[in-house]
């Protein structure tokens, strides 16, 4: 059950990060704190109570412990993903530095709210 | 004012969120797909590392197209940073001599390590995306400790375009052999051993060295970028 609260708390302040700071690059850091928040999320709705990880090197574990596979390997390709995201997005900031000489949101006229 | 508006706007959100959790069970097996991979994994497809069978073999396509969104967004990053042909100068600062002397030292531990983690991507946890990010790592401690050398960007533009290559052709292999993409056609071996799994450990080697190369591609167009 913590592991839902950790992650919703994780998702809800990476959410009022990106609504409420002035830093482009500080919204980017909120948006990758969601993505994480998210990801945990995923991982946690796979977990099943006592568990181990799904790999069978050790023999004397049976395979009903093990907890679900399929969560974490969506969760693998969420996290390249991320990153591909994150890079990306971190490349259209420094171009609007160039572009607009500030990293402040409230300074840009189009990204006001 | 606009923190006010969020706060509440993200209280909703809670609220919501908390709802639907509510109906989720914690700790409990949800689907059957995951218990059928857990059982059977072995048998169909020789990897121990269950995850491992999963990203690449039943659901090897949805690995392919992973891949290529990581391809896509360097590309974008690319074609958003170099617009002009003059790069922009910078002044650079030699790097402290803890920096630089690990630089030296740590460089190919590191990427004996990441070579580790993708070769027995089908035996211990890791694979092909973890490995690759951990030699990116290595290349990345190039760029800060030793600014003299550089990594040479048509080298790794290839490398990442032939292990794209690789990945379609042996999943057009298996279509040739099995009747479907990315059919397991190599012999299974015995499981734990490390050649085992068929094409499992041919594909996360090769994701390995195409997510490193992408990684420090990525990493030299945010060093240089261009006006």
């Amino acid at each position: 059950m913590i592991f839902y609260i950790g992650s919703f708390a994780l998702v809800l302040t990476g959410l009022y990060i990106a609504a409420a700071k002035k830093n482009l690059i500080k919204i980017i850091m909120g948006l990758s704190l969601v993505d994480t928040g998210v990801n945990l999320f995923l991982i946690s709705i796979g977990y099943i109570k006592g568990g181990t990880a799904p790999i069978f090197s050790n023999a004397a574990i049976p395979g009903k412990t093990m907890v679900d596979p399929v969560p974490q390997a969506m969760v693998l390709t969420a996290i390249v993903i991320g990153l591909a995201v994150t890079a990306l997005a971190l490349s259209l900031v420094i171009k609007a530095y160039y572009h607009y000489g500030t990293l402040n949101v409230r300074k840009i006229k189009e990204l006001k709210w | 004012m606009r923190k006010l508006v969020s706060i509440i706007l993200l209280g909703a959100l809670a609220f919501g969120l908390v709802q639907a959790v509510k109906k989720i069970p914690f700790g409990v097996q949800k689907t059957k797909v995951g218990k059928y991979y857990v059982e059977r994994g072995i048998e169909d497809t020789g990897s121990s590392n269950i995850v491992t069978s999963v990203v690449l073999n039943y659901r090897g396509f949805d690995t392919l197209g992973e891949v290529t969104i990581l391809f896509a967004g360097a590309i974008a990053l690319g074609a958003v940073l170099f617009t002009g042909k003059k790069r922009i100068e910078r002044e650079v600062y030699p790097a402290s001599p803890i920096l630089s002397t690990a630089c030296k030292f740590l460089f190919p531990l590191i990427l004996l390590f990441g070579a580790y983690i993708f070769i027995h991507g089908h035996l211990t946890p890791g694979g092909g995306f973890q490995g690759g990010a951990i030699a990116a790592s290595a290349l990345l401690l190039i760029f800060l400790g030793c600014p003299g050398r550089k990594t040479d960007g048509r080298k790794t533009r290839l490398m990442e375009s032939l292990g794209g290559i690789i990945f379609v052709l042996a999943g057009l292999l298996g279509l040739a052999y099995g009747g479907f993409f990315l059919f397991n056609f190599l012999p299974k071996g015995t499981v734990n051993n490390l050649f085992s799994a068929g094409i499992i450990p041919v594909l996360y080697i090769v994701i390995g060295f195409k997510v490193a190369s992408e990684i420090a591609g990525i990493l030299d167009n945010l060093f240089g970028e261009t006006e």
